[in-house]
């Protein structure tokens, strides 16, 4: 029972990372219609600034966090200014390959700029002490996760239901055009996807920096790369399909690892997309599928 | 109140409209009419900037022609669009907040108004959009658009694939707009409705204007409403 107790905060955590991820690339690809590859690299950006924050003797694990996090949004803000407003209303093909574009422009620049090799930042200690919850033991880092991830959720459907910004973006999602006919200027509603999804990158990247400890120019590639697949399965473009993406990859994956006997240990990731194949097979359009008729009804 | 000069609107290497000039006075309901592709549309899209097009358009002495399509809706100008187009995911409410967005005091009073005009949309004011009928959301869509206190209503096809009854319903409503010294640009292709309405109106085929005059003299002219109509 507690072990079982015990995996299923495993899986939420797990699934609060990926799902925040997802939120990030769903956010943006539900208004331009673009996958911003370069995510996993604001979350790279998020990482070198807390590495640059300890050589400057600057240790608070608050004050760290929070410059991280700024550092993402603003990073995510800034590649929206510069690289994808000249392509916003271009083929799809082309924001994708501009996306690419950006990520190994910004990867080799950490490369160069940087090191190739993973640096490692010690301040995020606070997020390894162990808590007890009657029998079962958790990191103080999957309590914040979660509970982070949640407020998040909470404040971002806040955000979509009661500010007009908010409601534009929604709305946007299904008719671009239209909005701005109702005199909301595009270039607003464009940066604050970007800054929502640098912000919620910034914040993912502390718990992905927790775990791993160090970074390296590839920080970001795997998170991304399974917050993609978590946005497959819930639906693209859909923003409670990408947090129900996230939260299911998360306990496929947790599942497997208990599940799969040790010499197969190696193999998680094949079992984890072998059964997201299947349920593609079930729902080719992912679960929770936007609706993307215009106003009209059909 | 909006005058256009020699417009001319491209859809690729296809010339929509060929350099016509209109203009609409202030508290005038003006038409412009015709058959399936003669520009109507067109006309209406490069009012509000969405397609590009050479050529003036000039609303209350201040020169439209450049600014980009928020910056024109915000200068007063507010569409109802060809399809209604009301944003079928958010609620009846929702969409009348955004079409108000750039109005910052009395939001709350604008919806609640609206919503004592049409019961309709009160009664369904938190029901999504897309479950409307037709006429619900060509009520809808005017509604949004007027939310922005516009200083000209562009009303696009209002009547399009709407019952008959329904029809008469949108025309009387905006009957009753114009009747309150709203100015009112009405793009139609039923022009027996919409001559009812207007002040004056144009002919449009094939990107130019074919006809202009007011209402009595197109009305009364027989051989041009039968083209008009289709009765011939």
């Amino acid at each position: 029972m507690e072990y079982i107790a015990q995996q299923m905060m495993n899986a939420l955590s797990f699934g609060a990372e990926y799902a925040l991820l997802a939120l990030g690339l769903a956010i943006v690809f539900s208004i331009m219609g673009l996958v911003n590859f370069a995510h996993g690299e604001i979350i790279a950006v998020g990482g070198y600034t807390m590495v640059a924050m300890t050589s400057l003797a600057l240790s608070n694990p608050l004050i760290v966090i929070g410059v991280a996090v700024i550092a993402a949004t603003f990073a995510s803000v800034t590649l929206e200014r510069v690289a994808f407003r000249p392509v916003r209303y271009a083929d799809p093909t082309t924001g994708l390959l501009t996306a690419f574009g950006v990520s190994i422009v910004l990867q080799n620049l950490f490369l160069l700029l940087v090191s190739p090799r993973p640096i490692a930042v010690t301040s995020l200690y606070f997020l390894e002490w162990p808590i007890d919850l009657g029998s079962i033991r958790i990191s103080s880092l999957q309590l914040f996760e979660t509970i982070t991830t949640i407020a998040v959720i909470i404040a971002m459907t806040l955000f979509l239901r009661r500010t007009v910004l908010g409601l534009a973006m929604r709305a946007a999602a299904l008719d671009f055009e239209m909005v701005r006919l109702t005199g909301i200027r595009a270039n607003r509603v464009f940066a604050a996807a970007f800054m929502i999804s640098g912000l919620l990158a910034g914040i993912a990247c502390v718990f992905i920096m927790a775990r791993r400890g160090s970074v390296d120019p590839h920080l970001g590639f795997d998170p991304v790369l399974k917050a993609f697949v978590a946005c497959v399965v819930g639906g693209f473009g859909s923003l409670p399909g990408a947090v129900l993406g996230g939260f299911l990859l998360g306990a496929i994956e947790v599942a497997m690892l208990v599940m799969l006997p040790q010499s197969l240990g190696g193999m998680t990731d094949a079992f984890v997309f072998g059964i997201v194949a299947m349920l593609l097979i079930w729902r080719p359009e992912g679960i929770l599928t936007p609706r993307r008729e215009k106003g009209d009804k059909q | 109140m909006l005058h256009i000069e020699n417009l001319k609107v491209f859809h690729g290497p296809i010339e929509a409209v060929r350099g016509i000039s209109f203009s609409v006075k202030e508290g005038q309901c003006v038409s412009l009419l015709g058959p399936n592709g003669a520009g109507k549309t067109s006309t209406i899209s490069a009012i509000t900037g969405v397609a590009k097009s050479t050529g003036t358009i000039t609303l209350k002495n201040d020169d439209l022609t450049k600014l980009p399509v928020e910056s024109r809706i915000c200068k007063g100008i507010a569409l109802s669009p060809e399809g209604r187009r009301v944003f079928a995911n958010l609620s009846v409410e929702e969409n009348l907040r955004l079409g108000g967005a750039h109005q910052k005091e009395g939001l709350a009073d604008c919806i609640a108004e609206w919503f004592d005009t049409f019961p309709i949309l009160g009664e369904r004011r938190d029901q999504a959009a897309g479950t409307l009928s037709g006429g619900e959301q060509q009520m809808l869509a005017i509604a949004r658009a007027l939310m922005a206190e516009p200083h000209i209503l562009l009303l696009d096809e209002p009547s399009l694939g709407l019952a008959p009854k329904i029809v008469t319903q949108i025309f009387k409503m905006i009957g009753a707009l114009k009747d309150k010294g709203m100015t009112i640009l009405l793009v139609e292709q039923n022009a027996t409705q919409a001559l009812r309405l207007s002040d004056y109106a144009y002919l449009l085929n094939n990107g130019r204007i074919v006809a202009e005059g007011t209402a009595e003299t197109l009305g009364s002219n027989d051989t041009l409403m039968a083209e008009l109509t289709g009765l011939t």
